[in-house]
C-alpha cells in the first residue's frame, strides 16, 4: 500500500515530535546533570571523584563527607546562621513591604504618586553603588560582623512594595469603606481584611525573599568578617579556598546549601513563577 | 460625588504616611543615603588612614575618576565585563528563547516537568553551583574534559588558560540563568494568537519565516524588556569570578565589580572604589537608555 499524503504528514509530525522532545530532554539533562553529579559525589568515599576516568556514581555510599563537614568545619553553625538571617529578613520585610504596598495601592496621601515614581526610578541604581558607604554606616552603628548588619538593610525592597501594590489594587474600595463606616481603625482594617485577601501574593513574596536572602553573597561577604557569623554561601566560598582538593566534602557542602531552596521551589513553584511573571511585567 | 466617601478618605492621609514610613525610612537610610554618600565619597581620597581617623580625609574633586581612566587594570576589568555582556547576553537570550519555543511547541510532551527541570538552576545558590563548575571544568579530572576526550577532543585548560576562563564563566552564567527569561518568553509566546501561524502555514510560509515575521515582532516588547534587564544584570558580574577563578588567570576574569570589591574591601580605598561604582552605574544607565531609545524608534514599546 502506498502511503497516503496524510500519513506522510503524520510521519513528518512524528519526526518533529522526536526532534522537539529530544531537544527538551537534552536541555533538561544539561540543566540537572551538574546538580545530580554534586549529589552523587557528596556520597563518594574521599578521593574517589579525583580519579580518572571520573566516576559518575559512588562505589560505596558513605555519609562520611557530611559527618566531616559538620564535625570539622562548623558548617552546621553556618546553616543555622543562614536560616536565622533568611527567616528574619523574610518575616520583617513581609510586614514592611506589605504595609507600604497596600498604602500605595489603596490609601490616599499627599505625594503618593511622586514617591512611588521615585521608588521605581531607584530600581535602576545597582545595589553595589550603596555598599561602600553602607559599610561605613554599619560601622558607625556597630553592626559590622553582626546578623543585624545583614538583616536591617534587607527589610524593605522596591520589588516587594511593587508586587504587593499590584495585587492590592484589586481589593474593592467598597469593602474598605464599609469597614471604615463601621468605625474600624486603619490598622484593624489592614490586619483583619486586607492581609487575608493578600495571602497569595504574600506566599509569593515570602518565597522570593527567602530565596534571595539565602542565596545572597556579596553583601554578607562584606559585612560578616568572621567564620562564626558567616552565612552558608560565604562559608562555602571560604571553605572552597582552603579545601579545594576535598571534592567530596565540598560537594556535601554544596548540597546542604542548595537543597533547602531547591526543595522550597519544588514545593511552591506555582507561587514562585507567578511572582516572576508579575515582577517582570513592570516594564 | 459621594460626600461620605470623600469625608472618610480624609482620615487616611495620616494612616497612609504611617503605613509607608517604615519602608521609606529603611530604603532612605540604608539605600538612598548611601547612594548620595557614595557620590561624595568618590570625590575624596578616603582610604585606610581615613577609616582610622576621619581627619585624614581630603576632598580631591574628580581625581579618582581621572586616575581610574589611566589605570590599566580598570580598563582591563571593563573590557572583561564588556566581553561577558556582549557574548553572554545574546547567548543567554537565544538559549532562553529557544527553550521557550520548544516548551511552547504543540508537539512537546511533559511540559510542566521539563519547565521545572530547565528552571531548577535559577533557584540554586550561585556560590554552591559555581563550586561545582570548578570541578566539572577541571583540566585533568573534570567530567567535561573527559566527555570531550571520548569524542577525540584534546583536554582544554578551561580555568587556567586566559583565553578560556571567561568563556567558561559565560557558559556557567547561561546555564544558571536561561530558565528565568525562558519563563518570561513562554508567557509572551502564549499570548500570540495561533491563527496567525495558521494563516502563514496556508500561505506556505516556512518555519523560519514564521519565526521572523510573526514570533519575533509579536515578542518585541518582551524581548526589549528582557534584554535591558539581562544587560544590567550581567554588567554586575561579581560572584562568578570571585568563586570560580578569583579573577585569574592573568586577570582575564577580573570584572568591574570584582575590581571595586578589591579596591574597597581589600585595600580600603573607599573613595576610589566609589568612583568605580559610579562609573559602572553610568555605563549601565547609558547602555540601557540607548537600548530603550532604539527600541522606541523601532516601535517596540
Amino acid at each position: 500500500m502506498k502511503p497516503s499524503p496524510l500519513s506522510r504528514e503524520v510521519g513528518a509530525g512524528r519526526g518533529q515530535a522526536w526532534l522537539i522532545n529530544g531537544a527538551l530532554l537534552s536541555l533538561a539533562i544539561i540543566s540537572l546533570a551538574p546538580l545530580l553529579w554534586m549529589l552523587s559525589v557528596s556520597f563518594m568515599p574521599a578521593g574517589e571523584a579525583s580519579r580518572f576516568p571520573p566516576p559518575l556514581l559512588p562505589s560505596a555510599l558513605t555519609l562520611g563527607n557530611y559527618r566531616e563537614l559538620f564535625g570539622r568545619t562548623g558548617m552546621a553553625h553556618n546553616f543555622a546562621n543562614s536560616l536565622l538571617v533568611s527567616s528574619a529578613i523574610t518575616l520583617g520585610s513581609l510586614l514592611v513591604n506589605t504595609l507600604a504596598g497596600y498604602a500605595f495601592a489603596k490609601l490616599r496621601f499627599r505625594g503618593r504618586q511622586q514617591i512611588f515614581q521615585v521608588l521605581l526610578a531607584a530600581l535602576v541604581i545597582p545595589a553595589q553603588v550603596a555598599m561602600l558607604p553602607l559599610f561605613l554606616l554599619m560601622k558607625q552603628l556597630g553592626l559590622v560582623n553582626s546578623f543585624g548588619g545583614v538583616i536591617v538593610p534587607a527589610l524593605a525592597t522596591v520589588f516587594g512594595i511593587f508586587l504587593v501594590r499590584q495585587y492590592a489594587r484589586s481589593i474593592p474600595d467598597e469593602l474598605l469603606e464599609a469597614a471604615r463606616i463601621d468605625g474600624a481603625s486603619e490598622l484593624r482594617i489592614f490586619f483583619r481584611i486586607v492581609l487575608p485577601m493578600l495571602k497569595p501574593v504574600l506566599v509569593t513574596l515570602a518565597i522570593f525573599t527567602f530565596m534571595a536572602a539565602w542565596n545572597d553573597f556579596m553583601w554578607p561577604l562584606i559585612i560578616l568578617t568572621d567564620q562564626e557569623h558567616y552565612t552558608l554561601p560565604v562559608a562555602l566560598a571560604s571553605l572552597s579556598r582552603e579545601h579545594i582538593m576535598d571534592v567530596e566534602m565540598m560537594m556535601a557542602g554544596a548540597v546542604i546549601t542548595v537543597l533547602p531552596v531547591l526543595l522550597l521551589f519544588l514545593l511552591l513553584q506555582r507561587y514562585y513563577l507567578q511572582g516572576l511573571m508579575m515582577g517582570s511585567v513592570k516594564g | 460625588m459621594r460626600p461620605t466617601l470623600g469625608r472618610k478618605l480624609m482620615r487616611t492621609p495620616v494612616a497612609g504616611w504611617m503605613f509607608v514610613a517604615p519602608a521609606l525610612i529603611i530604603l532612605g537610610v540604608f539605600f538612598g543615603l548611601p547612594v548620595f554618600a557614595a557620590l561624595l565619597l568618590s570625590l575624596t581620597d578616603f582610604d585606610l588612614y581615613a577609616l582610622a581617623d576621619s581627619d585624614n580625609l581630603r576632598f580631591v574633586g574628580f581625581n579618582n575618576y581621572l586616575d581610574l581612566l589611566q589605570t590599566a587594570i580598570f580598563w582591563k576589568s571593563l573590557g572583561n565585563t564588556l566581553y561577558f555582556v556582549i557574548v553572554g547576553v545574546p547567548l543567554s537570550i537565544a538559549v532562553s528563547l529557544g527553550a521557550a519555543m520548544l516548551l511552547n511547541a504543540p508537539l512537546a510532551r511533559f511540559k510542566a516537568l521539563f519547565r521545572t527541570a530547565l528552571f531548577a538552576p535559577v533557584v540554586t545558590t550561585l556560590v554552591a553551583v559555581a563550586v561545582i563548575w570548578r570541578y566539572l571544568f577541571h583540566t585533568s579530572y573534570g567530567l567535561v574534559n573527559w566527555a570531550l576526550g571520548q569524542v577525540g577532543i584534546a583536554p582544554v585548560d578551561w580555568l587556567g588558560d586566559p583565553r578560556w576562563a571567561m568563556p567558561t564563566i559565560i557558559l556557567f552564567a547561561v546555564w544558571k540563568n536561561f530558565g528565568y527569561n525562558m519563563v518570561i518568553f513562554l508567557a509572551g509566546l502564549q499570548t500570540i494568537p495561533q491563527d496567525l501561524y495558521e494563516a502563514a502555514r496556508i500561505d506556505g510560509a516556512s518555519k523560519w519565516r514564521q519565526f521572523r515575521h510573526i514570533t519575533l515582532p509579536m515578542l518585541g516588547p518582551v524581548l526589549l524588556v528582557v534584554a535591558v534587564i539581562t544587560v544590567s544584570g550581567y554588567f554586575q558580574l561579581f560572584a562568578e569570578p570571585y568563586v570560580i577563578t578569583r579573577g585569574d588567570p592573568l586577570q582575564s576574569t577580573v570584572s568591574v565589580l570584582y575590581f571595586m570589591f578589591e579596591e574597597g574591601f581589600k585595600w580600603w580605598k573607599l573613595g576610589r572604589a566609589s568612583a568605580v561604582a559610579f562609573l559602572l552605574f553610568a555605563i549601565i544607565l547609558a547602555v540601557t537608555t540607548l537600548m530603550l531609545r532604539l527600541g522606541k524608534r523601532k516601535d517596540l514599546i
